[in-house]
C-alpha cells in the first residue's frame, strides 16, 4: 500500500497501462505541459511520455471525444479528457451516436475501446457550467460503460480496468477528491466493472451512493450510528454496468433504502435504482425508498448556495430517520 | 499515373458496379420490398472509384449516409451488402445497421454514418492511428457539401493539421445539401478555399472525372504517406436523383439537371476508353451484362435470407 492523493492514483494506473501497452494514448486540453487541469497527468504521466503519448489538443471537444472513436476502431486506445462533464453536449453525438453504437451497427465488426475521463461535482464555486453530475445522460444510452470511483485504490484499479476494456467506458473524477490522500495498493490492481462494494456494513438501512457522496454517505453512517441506527453503505462503483444483485442482496438485510447522488433530483441516476428495487425488490421493502439529491436547478455560484446545493451527511441522515 | 488497359477496365467496371447496385436497390424499394431509407449514389461514381483506385488494403475510409459507393469500390461485396439494406440477418451488419450504417471493417470501411459529418473526425482518428503505426497508411474521409459546414470538419481538420495527420478530406460537393444548393448553405463558391484556415492544400477535381479524381487523390495520398500532413480534394459532382428515394428534388432546376446528366461520369469514361483506343464497345457491354447478373444474384440472395431474431436484437450492445 502507497499513501498519495487521488489524482497520483489515477496516474499511477494510467503509467502502468501505458507502459504495458504501446497503443494506449492520452489527449485532451491541457493534459501535456500543464500536467492536466487537475494536475492528474502532471503526476509523472507526461514526464515519463512525452507529447506525442500524452497530446494537448485544441479546445474541440467534438474532435477529441470523435477522432478517438476513429482512433480506437482503427486499432488504438484512446484515454482522451472531456475536461469538464458539463461539456459532454459538445461531444454528444461522438458519445452517444458514435462512440455507443458503432460496435452494435456493425453487427460486431468492430471494437470501439475508448475511455474518456471527465471530471464532475460541485463545492469550489465553479458555478453551473463547471460542477455538475451528469452521470444519468451517459448511463441512458446503451453502449457505454460509466464508473464513477470514490476511493483512490478503486480509483487505480477502475482506470485500469476501464482502459483493458474494449468498450467505451466513462470516467467520472469528482473534483472534491483530487486533493484527498488515500492508500492504494501496488502493482497491478483491478477493480472489476460491474462490482460494487460494501464500504460499511450494516443492519438497518441501505445507503446507496457513488463518487463523492460515498464520503458523505459514510460521514451520515457515523451520525447515524450516534442515533443507534446501523447503515449499510454500498458503494456502486460502476453505474453501467450495475451491480444489482449486491443492491438487492443489502436490502434484502436492511429492508430500506436510501439513494444518495449529488446529480439533480428528476431522472437523476437515482429514480433508475429506484424503479429497480420496487419493481425486483418489493416484498424486501418495509420503507418508501428515499433519494437523497440536488434540487432541480442549475449549480448555483455562491457558496451560500452551492451549500444548499450539494446533499450533506445531515440531509442523508434525516432521510433515513424519516423512513421510520 | 497507369494507363493499363485492366486497370482502366477494373475503374469503368467498378462505376458500372455501382451504379447498377443503385438501380437494383431502388427498383427494390420503389417496389415497397425494402425497408427503410435509401440514399443514392448514382451520378458520383468517379469519385469513390478515382479515390479507392491509389489506396492500399491497410488504408481507411470512412463513409456517409450516401455511402454505397464507397464500400463498393473499396471491394464490397454486393451479397452482403443487399442482404444488409433488406434488414437480414446475412447482412454485413447482421441486419443491425441498414444502409446508413453499412460496414465492411476488414477492408478498412470504417462505415457508412447517419449523422452528416460524423464520418470526418471518426477518418481523422483513424489517421492518428496510421501515423502510431507508422507504415505510411492513410485515412481517407468523405463528407458532402453540407457537412462542412459542421463544426466537426472545423475541429477534426484543424487537429490533423496541427498533428500533421495522414488524412485526406474528399468533399463531394454535388452542390446541395438536402434542397438547399450550395450559395443558399454558404457564401464562398469552392469548398477547397476552406482548406487555407487549416494550412493545408485545398484542391479542386472534376468530380465527373475518374482519372482526374485519381490523379488529384495520388497526390494526396502521397503528400499523406510520406509525412507532409492532410490534404482537402473537393469533387465538384452532382447526384442523379433526390436526397434520399422519394425525394422528387423538385428544388432543383431542370436545366442544371440536365447539364450534369450530360456528364454522366461512366458513359464519358465509357466513350474516352473506346476512342482511346482500349477497348471496343463490345467490351463495355460485356462487362454491364456481367455486372448485371451479379446484382440480380444479391437481390436474391439478400431476399432469401433469414431476417435476424429477437434474440439477435440484444446482442452486440457491448464487445466481451
Amino acid at each position: 500500500m502507497k499513501r498519495m492523493n487521488f489524482g497520483e492514483a489515477i496516474a499511477e494506473g494510467l503509467t502502468l497501462e501505458m507502459e504495458r501497452d504501446p497503443t494506449i494514448y492520452i489527449a485532451g486540453e491541457d493534459v501535456g505541459i500543464f500536467g492536466g487541469s487537475f494536475g492528474v497527468t502532471g503526476h509523472g504521466v507526461f514526464q515519463k511520455f512525452g507529447p506525442s503519448r500524452v497530446r494537448d489538443t485544441p479546445i474541440s471537444e467534438t474532435a477529441i471525444i470523435g477522432h478517438a472513436v476513429g482512433a480506437a476502431a482503427a486499432g488504438l486506445r484512446p484515454v482522451v479528457e472531456l475536461m469538464f462533464m458539463d461539456f459532454v453536449g459538445i461531444a454528444g453525438d461522438e458519445l452517444w451516436n458514435q462512440a455507443a453504437k458503432m460496435h452494435y451497427m456493425f453487427g460486431g465488426q468492430l471494437k470501439v475501446p475508448m475511455v474518456v475521463r471527465t471530471v464532475s461535482g460541485a463545492g469550489i464555486g465553479a458555478a453551473a457550467h463547471h460542477s455538475q453530475s451528469l452521470e444519468a445522460m451517459i448511463a441512458h444510452v446503451p453502449g457505454l460503460k460509466l464508473v464513477a470511483p470514490a476511493t483512490h485504490a478503486d480509483a487505480k484499479g477502475l482506470i485500469i480496468a476501464a482502459i483493458r476494456d474494449d468498450n467505451p467506458v466513462v470516467f467520472v473524477e469528482h473534483k472534491m477528491l483530487y486533493g484527498l490522500q488515500g492508500d492504494v495498493p501496488e502493482g497491478d490492481h483491478v477493480v472489476r466493472i460491474g462490482v460494487a462494494d460494501l464500504k460499511k456494513l450494516g443492519a438497518d438501512v441501505t445507503i446507496v451512493a457513488w463518487s463523492a457522496m460515498v464520503h458523505t454517505a459514510l460521514a451520515a453512517a457515523e451520525l447515524l450510528a450516534a442515533e443507534g441506527i446501523d447503515a449499510e453503505v454500498l458503494d456502486l462503483r460502476s453505474l453501467v454496468p450495475l451491480d444489482k444483485d449486491a443492491i438487492l442482496e443489502s436490502v434484502a438485510k436492511t429492508n430500506k433504502l436510501v439513494i444518495a447522488h449529488e446529480a439533480v433530483r428528476t431522472c437523476g441516476f437515482g429514480a433508475e435504482i429506484a424503479a429497480l428495487v420496487a419493481d425486483e425488490g418489493f416484498d424486501l421493502l418495509d420503507a418508501p425508498i428515499k433519494r437523497v439529491t440536488a434540487p432541480d436547478t442549475p449549480v448555483p455560484f455562491s457558496p451560500a448556495l452551492e451549500a444548499a446545493y450539494v446533499p450533506t451527511a445531515e440531509k442523508i441522515r434525516a432521510a433515513v430517520v424519516s423512513l421510520g | 499515373m497507369s494507363q493499363d488497359r485492366e486497370h482502366l477496365l477494373d475503374l469503368y467496371r467498378c462505376m458500372v458496379k455501382i451504379r447498377a447496385f443503385e438501380d437494383a436497390a431502388h427498383a427494390q424499394f420503389l417496389s415497397g420490398a425494402m425497408p427503410g431509407f435509401l440514399h443514392l449514389y448514382s451520378g458520383e461514381e468517379a469519385v469513390a472509384v478515382g479515390v479507392m483506385a491509389v489506396l492500399r488494403d491497410d488504408d481507411f475510409v470512412t463513409s456517409t449516409h450516401r455511402g454505397h459507393g464507397h464500400l463498393i469500390a473499396r471491394g464490397g461485396d454486393v451479397n452482403l451488402m443487399m442482404a444488409e439494406i433488406f434488414g437480414r440477418a446475412t447482412g454485413y451488419c447482421k441486419g443491425k445497421g441498414g444502409s446508413m450504417h453499412v460496414a465492411d471493417v476488414k477492408l478498412g470501411m470504417l462505415g457508412a454514418n447517419g449523422v452528416v459529418g460524423a464520418s470526418i473526425p471518426i477518418g481523422t482518428g483513424a489517421a492518428l492511428a496510421c501515423q502510431f503505426k507508422g507504415e505510411g497508411a492513410v485515412s481517407v474521409t468523405f463528407f458532402g457539401d453540407g457537412a462542412t459546414n459542421r463544426g466537426t470538419f472545423h475541429e477534426s481538420l484543424n487537429l490533423a493539421s496541427v498533428w500533421q495527420l495522414p488524412a485526406v478530406y474528399i468533399c463531394e460537393n454535388n452542390l446541395y445539401g438536402v434542397a438547399n444548393c450550395q450559395r443558399e448553405h454558404m457564401n464562398i463558391c469552392d469548398i477547397a478555399d476552406r482548406a487555407k484556415s487549416y494550412g493545408m492544400p485545398g484542391v479542386i477535381v472534376d468530380g465527373n472525372d475518374v482519372l482526374a479524381v485519381r490523379e488529384a487523390t495520388a497526390e494526396a495520398v502521397a503528400r499523406a504517406r510520406e509525412g507532409g500532413g492532410p490534404t482537402l480534394v473537393e469533387c465538384k459532382t452532382w447526384r442523379h436523383h433526390g436526397h434520399f428515394v422519394g425525394d422528387a428534388a423538385t428544388y432543383r432546376d431542370p436545366a442544371e439537371h440536365q447539364e450534369w446528366m450530360e456528364k454522366d461520369p461512366i458513359p464519358r469514361f465509357g466513350a474516352d476508353l473506346v476512342s482511346g483506343g482500349h477497348v471496343t464497345p463490345d467490351d463495355l457491354a460485356f462487362i454491364q451484362a456481367e455486372i448485371a447478373s451479379e446484382l440480380e444474384a444479391a437481390v436474391a440472395f439478400a431476399v432469401g435470407s433469414p431476417w435476424p431474431t429477437e434474440a439477435d436484437l440484444l446482442t452486440d450492445v457491448y464487445t466481451d
